[in-house]
């Protein structure tokens, strides 16, 4: 028995087959686990609009959000989103260098997003509206953080990908990890725009 | 430096606390000693704990379950004890003793029991079922395995180090917050409960693709065995109502470790409503995902030793189907006692009898199947039957429960009422299966006498055990009463406690079934591989199975393929054998375990820099994980042919053995 090494022109039929399916298997089974984590995301936006008005006197969002903020940071994530598709554009021309370079591109909006979002929860903890203030406030942390958490995971990722594509190239198994971060980048502007829909509108309209 | 953890951690407060640490210490230490001694370490490594075969995984799912099983028995022991002897003085357990040992044992059975059972049975026997070599994602498998098995070490060395919750199972605030519980113990529960749900819904992920992706070629999904049919429907709720769980238990222990206010609080916006609704949005699905499962384990049984096809096949799949949609939308069941609200109690209330109709098509199916065939009334077909005949019984007294105003509800009816839908409802199911699939897994049979007294035993003690339980909650008694000054109750406990008593002779006579089995292996050795005459498509492979299972993956053309191949005139045509490539092993498994075990433990006891080392460490293990394009090794043609040889030489000799 040996260790069989796929790579892109390994031309022997069985390990390629074995590569194909296992890429296959995975695309489905990244959308099947995406399924849970947007109920995460779901339940949490429940919790977060059940406790609306456990606010126990404290500040709300009509005081706390900062539209200009929330703008840039929307912005930041759904031009994240567009360099992430120029990065899966590249790598289908196979051109990896570029490729890195729109990861890069998408890792620094990701992280401008991120620091954008850290600044605010510090911003608000440091003027006594922290998550243990208020039923709502801990909600609202609490939901925003698991989405910074998402997010910081994405980056990570974004940087080991673009390490792998830089240093290995475009091979088929690089390809397929770059399109399920790809899956999941898409998928968190998604859940932006229901957080900014659910969370921050209402509290600043 | 130690964070909360001190030399007070140490159960010096009891004598019965001391001795099942010790128990539990002797136990671990006697285990390593005896390996040490047959110098297996190696042969364990390579063969076991580094394995990414699916069957081996689910072996060790099985053995976690049958293990911890003896340790939530021995719980179940202690309690009923102590409810048949407190009447007046206070029995022997002190009331935070008799809580931690309550909320421990419905924690074990549930989610270290039952939940591990169910999927080493998924892993020994689906990717067989379906005609697969593999399981979709072999190191997500081995990874939701070693999750499990750290959740549980987890609830063990509670019984060690510190103490455990005292908040029963469900852990409502606010008696699980940090004012009513202030030490570890809800953080272990916690910890245990988040590192065997992440292990599950890797699992349930996994044998969902599997299923869909990995059928033999021409197995449609109306041709799938009852079992994979159960498999797929439970994976569907283990991904839809696990995440509600995660998310409860993330939220209780945010309000107790930052002092946030979801359910605590009430003047801080708390309310206590969202944590018992999302507990069971998990909970009432996992009801199910705990009995599917196990109905079709009775579906295979009862076509087996029946000797004729399933009747109503497509029906029972309707049923599973409707079970697993309606099973997430009756939730609130749970708790109609919370006060929310007349209207949503009687939607709640009218949705839930419901499922009682494809539940009933479910037995009309098999007892029609029994109707007319040769049945034989091997020891799966025991628990099959002794569960039809109990579970009607749980299935009626569950209709008294849609009534919202009842006066049953938190009292020991509700305590009978489950027990009596989880222990022959799953685990007589399991246990159907484990006689079952045994020999598939071994490839020898369970001896069948003590197989029945063990049968005898268990439903003998469980009727003793619950009957009464109903009768006292009619009488009015509420549950998880530590003790009681009502003579009248009395008798009924002692009744429930001798019931205890027959279930644990019940599971010393399994362990001896396992003991004399294997003694006797060469007499109850199935060569043929098949020994029920069995119909569906595991039984084509060797027992115990090749690596890869399949040399040649067959062609599907119906239900019950392995019934027409054996039908078909024999094929004496020699196949051609190709290179199979098979997942290789891999150690990150165990150590993704053990690292969030070492995490998770940190965290219980604000030992930072442990979590931080423990955290990278998890971390560390995932990514060995993801960045390597191996598929596997692979096993040449010649090998396979070897195998395939050899097998074909027993199968000639096993001709003539009657099975």
């Amino acid at each position: 028995m040996t260790d069989a090494v796929v790579t892109a022109n390994n031309g022997d039929e069985i390990e390629a087959e074995a590569a194909r399916r296992a890429i296959e298997e995975k695309t489905y089974g990244f959308w099947i686990g995406l399924t849970s984590d947007a109920i995460v995301f779901a339940l949490l936006c429940a919790i977060f609009v059940a406790m609306a008005h456990g606010t126990a006197d404290g500040p709300a969002g009509d005081t706390l959000f900062r539209l200009p903020r929330i703008f840039a940071q929307t912005v930041l994530l759904l031009a994240s989103s567009a360099t992430f598709g120029f990065a899966g554009v590249a790598i289908a021309a196979g051109r990896s260098r570029r490729a890195v370079l729109w990861l890069g591109v998408t890792f620094l909006l990701g992280l401008g997003f991120i620091s954008a979002e850290i600044a605010e929860l510090y911003s608000m903890a440091a003027a006594d509206a922290g998550p243990s203030r208020s039923g709502y406030l801990s909600a609202f942390f609490t939901l925003i953080g698991t989405y910074g958490a998402h997010v910081s995971v994405g980056l990570v990722w974004i940087v080991l990908l673009g390490c792998e594509v830089g240093l290995r190239g475009i091979t088929p198994f690089a390809t397929s990890r770059v399109y399920r971060l790809g899956l999941f980048w898409h998928f968190l502007v998604i859940v932006w725009i229901n957080i900014f829909s659910l969370v921050y509108l209402p509290g600043l309209l | 430096m130690l964070g909360k953890l001190t030399i007070d951690a140490l159960p010096f407060y009891s004598g019965i606390a001391m001795a099942g640490a010790l128990t539990v210490v002797c136990v671990a230490l006697g285990v390593v000693a005896f390996i040490t001694r047959l110098g297996r370490w190696r042969y364990l490594w390579t063969e076991w704990l580094t394995s990414l075969d699916h069957k081996k995984i689910g072996i060790m799912y099985v053995t976690l379950a049958l293990v911890m099983l003896v340790r939530g028995v021995i719980d179940a022991l202690l309690i009923r004890t102590q409810q048949a002897f407190a009447f007046e003085p206070n029995g022997y357990l002190p009331p935070d003793h008799f809580d931690q040992i309550f909320t421990s044992h419905a924690t074990i059975m549930m989610f270290f029991v039952a939940m591990p059972f169910v999927l080493g049975l998924l892993n020994i026997v689906v990717p067989q079922q379906i005609g697969a070599r593999r399981v979709a994602f072999p190191f997500m498998n081995s990874a939701g395995l070693w999750l499990t098995v750290s959740g549980a070490g987890l609830v063990m060395i509670s019984l060690v180090i510190g103490k455990f919750s005292t908040a029963y199972w469900t852990a409502y605030p606010p008696q699980s917050g940090v004012q009513f519980n202030p030490g570890v113990g809800v953080d272990y529960w916690i910890w245990a409960v988040l590192l065997s749900s992440v292990g599950s819904l890797l699992t349930g992920i996994n044998f969902l693709v599997t299923i869909v992706k990995r059928r033999a070629p021409g197995m449609r999904l109306m041709m799938m065995p009852l079992f994979t049919w159960a498999a797929l429907c439970t994976s569907i709720l283990i991904i839809f109502a696990y995440p509600a769980l995660i998310v409860a238990a993330t939220l209780l222990g945010l309000d107790r470790q930052l002092g946030m206010h979801f359910f605590t609080g009430l003047q801080g916006g708390g309310n206590v409503a969202n944590y018992v609704s999302l507990f069971w949005i998990w909970g009432h699905p996992h009801v199910y995902i705990l009995i599917l499962p196990a109905f079709g384990i009775y579906s295979e049984v009862v076509a087996t030793f029946s000797g004729r096809k399933l009747s109503g096949y497509a029906p029972l799949i309707y049923s599973t189907a409707a079970i697993t949609v309606l099973s997430l939308v009756v939730w609130l069941h749970h708790f109609f006692t919370l006060g929310s609200g007349a209207d949503v109690n009687a939607f709640f209330g009218s949705a839930a009898p419901l499922i009682a109709v494809p539940t009933i098509v479910t037995i009309a199916a098999w007892l029609l199947t029994m109707y007319r065939g040769r049945v034989q009334f091997s020891v799966p077909m025991l628990f099959t039957l002794g569960f039809i005949v109990t579970f009607l019984v749980g299935g009626i007294s569950g209709f008294l429960f849609a009534v919202a105003p009842a006066s049953i509800h938190d009292t020991t009816f509700r305590v009978a009422h489950f027990h009596n839908l989880l222990i022959p409802g799953a685990l007589f199911g399991y246990f159907a299966g484990y006689q079952y699939w045994f020999p598939k897994a071994f490839g020898f049979r369970l001896d069948e006498k003590w197989g029945r007294r063990a049968f005898w035993c268990w439903i003998v003690g469980f009727c003793l055990a619950f009957m009464p339980l109903y009768v006292l909650g009619l009488m009015g008694m509420p549950q998880r009463l530590n003790r009681t000054n009502v003579a009248d109750w009395q008798p009924y406990l002692i009744l429930a406690q001798c019931g205890v008593l027959f279930i644990l002779c019940g599971i010393v006579f399994l362990a001896v079934q396992i003991a004399v089995s294997i003694r006797d292996r060469a007499m109850l050795a199935v060569p043929g591989g098949d020994p029920w005459n069995a119909r569906t498509l595991e039984w084509a492979t060797a027992s115990p199975p090749a690596a890869y299972n399949f040399a040649v993956v067959p062609e599907v053309h119906g239900i019950d393929p392995w019934w027409t191949m054996k039908q078909e005139t024999a094929n004496h045509e020699r196949p051609r054998f190709r290179d199979i490539v098979m997942p290789g092993n891999s150690s990150a498994g165990i150590a993704l375990g053990a690292t969030s075990f070492v995490f998770a433990f940190a965290m219980i006891w604000q030992i930072w820099w442990l979590a931080a080392i423990g955290g990278l460490s998890v971390f560390a293990a995932v990514l060995s994980q993801t960045f390597h394009d191996r598929v596997g090794r692979r096993i040449p043609a010649s090998e396979v042919e070897a195998i395939e040889s050899r097998r074909a030489g027993s199968d000639a000799l096993a001709v003539g053995v009657p099975t």
